[in-house]
């Protein structure tokens, strides 16, 4: 009484297997490795030039790093990517971001 | 090297020689006593290894997690509801595919509190992504624990491995122990080939990312092919170990214990076996034809050889020491999705760490013997619980 596991291709399959797994288990650090997320916003951050006391607060508390920021200067979102959160606008001092309603 | 050991600290043992990197644990009985010689053995500077004290089973496995990504090997142990607190890592681990060895002295769920064994906590974690052996004696847990390393890196596998070991029964339980000194083990196991990725320092990349829908199914189908080809492995890796170190532990996935002209099979797993091999040999003593397949391995699950083993017998019994509430025990559910035909009584006994006998075997077996014999194995749909004291 004896079975046999052994198919003949077992080590092409396990390597077909091992590169599958590099390719989409891991991904590299670049920008949007999960895409175009800005489709996911439901509500858009506006800054106000007007309001902005151009601390950077904001750039400092946005949890996906789309806002990019110089001392001094007023802050920029990157729109293909911002979520649509609100976080920069509740964390702003002067109440100087509004989250208006996507499409409007 | 002969030594009369417990089982847990044949299991440090056996770490040791596959020379470990990094372990880290936090203490539950009955594994204490694995970490605590494996702490000595760092101490003294026998064992090579980071041991990394945690606050938690959680981070525990979080850090072999970390460590095995970097291409460590690496080892954690655990029990009950210490396993149940990693459980979310438990699937992390085996999703990313990292060849982590964890040793569970196996131990009964609270409440109430019950520091015994039975093979429920192990058996939780069955549909995560892990091999699951479970040891039948102090020598098999040393061997399973060595041998589970040369299985979980192998190429063509990558997948974790659990090695089972009944809390008490085997755990603190001593005997003579055939051990491969350390020089033969590491011609046998070489250090770990960083497999399938590396995490260094100045190489950023991350593991899991978001992802489309059709790579989680991709890589569950790809983890599954993993598992199946895990079974000839572990033939291999177990047939080859014990042509080197010749312990004689059984090889393969299931063992077969006077199963040639049996008419008869019990079915079980864990360290009750041996009472169930005495069980069988005064069964046989008095013409009954039975045997037993003692599952080495729940997960890769032996479907062909179990199939193979109940095709030729008449009926099967499962001896179960686990329970799926609201359905059946847990191996006998297993059992039955595979018999065919086959009738299969699933006997849930021992939980909780009662005592079951040989000759509660006995009469166990020769009970549903006679009742298939009387036409009544049709009835064998709804599990037995064997509690003699209530009546
Ligand atoms: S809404 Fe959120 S994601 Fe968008 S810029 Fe503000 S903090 Fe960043
Ligand atoms: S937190 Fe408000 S004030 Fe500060 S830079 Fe951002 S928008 Fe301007």
């Amino acid at each position: 009484m004896s079975v046999k596991y052994l198919p003949s291709d077992l080590n092409k399959e396990a390597e077909e297997d091992l590169r599958k797994i590099r390719e989409k288990l891991l991904s590299l650090p670049a920008p949007g490795a999960s895409g175009p997320t800005g489709s996911w916003r439901l509500y858009r951050p506006e800054i106000s030039a007007a309001k902005c006391v151009k601390c950077g607060i904001c750039w400092l508390y946005c949890p996906e790093d789309v806002i990019s920021w110089v001392p001094r200067e007023l802050p920029k979102i990157d729109y293909t990517y911002c979520k649509g959160c609100g976080l920069c606008a509740n964390v702003c001092p002067v109440k100087a971001i509004d989250m208006v309603v996507e499409g409007e | 090297m002969k030594k009369v050991l417990m089982g847990s600290h044949a299991v440090a043992e056996a770490v040791r020689r596959a020379r470990v990197e990094v372990i880290s644990a936090y203490p539950i009985t009955p594994q204490t006593v694995i970490v605590e010689k494996l702490a000595e053995m760092v101490e003294r500077g026998e064992l090579k290894a980071k041991y990394v004290r945690v606050e938690s089973e959680h981070s525990a496995l979080a850090v072999v997690y970390g460590s095995s990504a970097s291409g460590a090997r690496v080892f954690t142990a655990t029990s009950s509801h210490g396993l149940l607190y990693m459980y979310e890592m438990l699937w992390w681990v085996a999703n990313s595919r990292l060849p982590v060895v964890m040793a569970v002295a196996t131990r009964a769920i609270g409440p109430p509190w019950n520091i015994h064994t039975d093979h429920i906590d192990a058996l939780t974690i069955r549909d995560a992504g892990w091999i699951i052996g479970f040891a039948e004696s102090v020598q098999e847990a040393f061997d399973m624990t060595l041998q589970a390393y040369k299985v979980a890196e192998d190429r063509r596998v990558l997948l974790p491995v659990m090695v089972a070991l009944d809390g008490f029964i085997i755990s603190h339980t001593s005997e003579p122990v055939v051990m491969p000194e350390e020089k033969e083990v590491a011609e046998w196991l070489p250090p770990r080939e960083p497999l399938p990725f590396r995490l260094e320092p100045g190489k950023p990349f991350a593991v899991g990312n978001l992802g489309p829908d059709s790579v989680t199914m991709e890589l569950r189908w790809n983890s599954w092919r993993a598992a199946e080809r895990a079974k000839s492995v572990i033939q291999e890796v177990s047939v080859e170990y014990e042509k080197r170190f010749s312990t004689g532990t059984p090889t393969g996935l299931v063992e077969k214990y006077k199963v040639d002209g049996a008419k008869y099979l019990a079915i079980s797993t864990g360290a009750w076996s041996g009472d169930v091999k005495e069980a069988v040999d005064a069964l046989r003593e008095e013409g009954y034809e039975v045997g037993l397949a003692r599952l080495r391995y729940m997960r890769p699950f032996p479907r062909e050889e179990l199939q193979e083993l109940l095709s030729s017998v008449k009926a099967a019994v499962v001896l179960d020491r686990s329970v799926s509430i609201g359905h059946m025990g847990i191996l006998g559910s297993e059992v039955k999705s595979i018999a065919g035909r086959t009738p299969v009584k699933d006997v849930i006994a021992g939980l909780g760490g009662v005592d079951v006998s040989y000759e509660d075997f006995a009469s166990i077996l020769k009970g549903a013997v006679e009742e298939h014999e009387a036409g009544l194995s049709s009835e064998w749909n709804v599990a037995e619980w064997h509690m003699p004291w209530v009546t």
